[in-house]
């Protein structure tokens, strides 16, 4: 087993730090909102982890169509790293937006389009998790996977954009679109706050794909050894 | 007619076929024989342009996989141990569908022509959920021979049919290899491909490791041995 | 073998055609069992007096539920349709036959598509006179026709391609929907939108946003699924 590559552990101290940094700026550094009060210092975390959600989307959706074409298994490690690490951010973007929702809009869930489709994403993703649960063969497990998340991917967005459309045309949310006018707002401390969480999360999000393709190429050296013991 | 060499198959880490080198002459009928899990079905399957070698060079009809498999499509004919026939469909339907798919021209003398080589022609109207397993199979040949393929592959034909039906089959095989075709079946008994083929592989672990003409066979007293030992 | 046939290039049947034999094939098999078109019928009746007791579907509740109700029933019948369709070539390895053939692998995609698509729609058609007469509203409308068809024709278009995909791992059948529901959100979301507005009476340019949104969908899944199709039968 080869060790940890130098660059991968000071990344992983750099993205502690930047953690530790992000908490500091999002909890006592940033001035507490005027209307919303400390609740509203939950919007730091809430954006960082959205933004490396849908990167990781995003990256999982290309690495999907690059395997198509290329037919590298690094691809799909690349695919699943990104898939696995979008959906636990996911997943607490819409835990931290529920905490923000309760007290601004008196209820742990709106059908938002953001919240409602970062929900369809995560649900894609465990379709896409139970998907390759159900293929044996490595090669059709990744070619399998990697079209499901190009499905994922261009379906999304046309979720996000069709509740978008529907909700301009019946607003009956109330304050859907708040979070975009208080960004607007946002007061120069506010700004530096919001700013390192998004360089933050992107860091620990770089040092959380990596760790985890180096966790897939080190499962498949393991199923070789087993395989050649077994011979 | 068939030129393998090299080939290489994986299916993700675990390797079946291990640099396998395998050539066969215009209208000879080879018998693969080899045991359970050596292979051989796998091998088929990469000759039928269904399965992608991992590695080496698979040329069939004079055409290279995976690249041409369009071409090799065209010239060949593959029956499986499964029918793929249609159940709700009657035979004559059933030819019919796969002479559209294969752009058969004059179709309907074509299928006479097939329902009566695998001496069906009586029950051309019947659903092939009627159908006995050998039956089905004999459908299965005609099926495969309905565009008039340069090369045949057989996968363990004899799967599920009693004797009757096996000797049946044996007829229709032979007509088929009659025509000039060049045939590959696998087997897992000599005995029965003894008589038909014209030589014999072993697949073993992912290679060939032995090839006797049928003069060879019948030299040697393997047959009898091998009879004896079924007996046994 | 016959002479000559010995040097020729041996036919190969165009897109058109190898469609539509699979069509024709799928199509008669279909008509002499009535197995899955009764199966998908039978399951949206069942469905449709579910939801009458759940809903508690009085008039006034009826007005506005209709669309969703029946988008419902189409997509619960549609996957068992697109299920079964399938797991026919897979079975008996009648998949190995169609990919054996020197055809086009998108025929056999389009083929397979089209065939689920007449399914799916004839067992609509029946549907909406049953549901017009139980609920005593007219749904036999050509504008809501018009709608079914586009969202039906999104829908199937992924699902063919879904289905090929689960009828090939272990947990198959009960793969489908779990694949299948969370892309195909924006064509059943635009054509229960869509088929609302048409029984509210709404303007025209109220429905053309997800008129829009349907026409796109059918467009961009189509293209899609015909691309990558052959990465999901080939091997």
């Amino acid at each position: 087993m080869q060790p940890k590559p130098i660059a991968l552990k000071i990344l992983d101290v750099v993205s502690i730090f930047a953690l530790a940094i992000s908490t500091y700026l999002a909890l006592f550094f940033a001035p507490t909102e005027l209307v919303m009060g400390q609740v509203q210092r939950v919007f730091y975390f809430h954006i960082g982890t959205a933004w490396v959600g849908m990167l990781g989307f995003v990256i999982a959706a290309l690495s999907g169509v690059a395997y198509l074409v290329t037919k590298d298994m690094r691809w799909d490690r690349f695919e699943v790293a990104a898939v696995e690490v979008s959906t636990m951010f996911f997943f607490l973007t819409i835990v931290l937006g529920s905490i923000w929702a309760r007290p601004a809009w008196n209820t742990w869930w709106t059908w938002d389009p953001r919240l409602t489709t970062a929900a369809v994403t995560e649900l894609i993703y465990i379709a896409y998790f139970m998907l390759r649960q159900g293929i044996d063969d490595p090669e059709k497990r990744a070619r399998f996977g990697a079209v499901y998340t190009l499905l994922g991917g261009v379906s999304a967005p046309i979720t996000f954009m069709v509740i978008r459309l529907f909700r301009t045309i019946h607003p009956v949310i109330v304050g859907a679109a708040n979070a975009n006018q208080e960004k607007m707002s946002m007061t120069g401390d506010m700004k530096i706050a919001f700013f390192f969480a998004l360089f933050a999360f992107t860091v620990i999000f770089i040092d959380l794909i990596w760790h985890r393709i180096r966790l897939g190429s080190l499962q498949d050296q393991v199923e070789q050894m087993k395989l050649h013991l077994s011979m | 007619m068939i030129i393998v060499k090299k080939l290489i198959k994986r299916f993700g880490l675990k390797t079946i076929l291990r640099g396998l080198d395998f050539s066969v002459r215009p209208g000879e009928f080879v018998a693969l024989l080899g045991p359970n899990g050596a292979g051989k079905t796998t091998f088929l399957r990469i000759l039928a342009t269904l399965s992608r070698p991992s590695l080496g060079q698979v040329q069939v009809a004079g055409y290279f996989l995976p690249q041409q498999a369009a071409q090799v499509r065209a010239r060949l004919g593959v029956v499986s141990h499964q029918p793929l026939l249609y159940p709700d469909l009657t035979a004559e339907e059933n030819l019919q569908f796969y002479a559209q798919m294969y752009g058969v021209a004059n179709q309907r003398s074509r299928i006479t022509e097939v329902l009566k080589m695998v001496g069906l022609e009586n029950r051309r109207k019947d659903l092939v959920r009627t159908f006995s397993r050998g039956m089905q199979q004999r459908l299965a040949i005609g099926r495969a021979v309905i565009h008039d393929p340069e090369v045949m592959l057989f996968d363990e034909p004899y799967t599920g049919l009693d004797q009757d039906a096996s000797e049946m089959l044996d007829d229709v095989l032979r007509s088929v290899a009659a025509e000039g075709r060049t045939v590959v079946m696998t087997s897992h008994d000599l005995a029965r491909a003894a008589d038909l083929a014209t030589r014999f592989d072993i697949l073993s672990r992912g290679v060939i490791l032995a090839s006797i003409t049928q003069a060879e066979l019948q030299n040697s007293n393997l047959l009898t041995f091998y009879k004896q030992a079924l007996v046994d | 073998m016959t002479d000559k046939m010995q040097n020729s290039n041996p036919p190969h049947p165009s897109l058109f055609k190898a469609t539509f034999a699979i069509v024709k094939k799928d199509l008669s098999a279909e008509l002499r069992s009535f197995e899955l078109v009764s199966a998908m019928l039978v399951f949206s009746l069942l469905v449709i007096i579910i939801f009458n007791f759940a809903l508690e579907l009085d008039v006034k509740v009826r007005q506005s539920v209709t669309a969703g109700v029946l988008w419902t029933t189409f997509a619960f019948a549609g996957t068992l349709g697109l299920n079964r369709s399938m797991s026919a070539e897979k079975d008996r390895g009648c998949m190995d036959g169609l990919l054996l053939a020197p055809v086009d692998r998108s025929a056999i995609y389009f083929g397979k598509a089209i065939s689920n698509l007449a399914f799916m729609l004839l067992v609509e058609v029946i549907v909406l006179p049953i549901y017009s007469v139980l609920y005593n509203v007219n749904l036999f409308r050509w504008d809501l026709i018009g709608i079914i068809l586009l969202g039906s024709i999104g829908y199937v278009a992924v699902g063919t391609l879904l289905s090929a995909m689960s009828v090939q791992t272990r947990t198959r059948e009960v793969l489908l929907p779990i694949l299948l529901f969370p892309v195909a959100i924006p064509v059943l979301l635009a054509a229960v939108k869509a088929s609302n507005g048409i029984l509210a009476g709404a303007d025209f340019a109220e429905i053309l946003t997800p008129l829009n949104i349907l026409i796109v969908y059918d467009v961009v899944f189509i293209a899609v699924a015909f691309m990558v199709f052959d990465f999901v039968v080939e091997e």
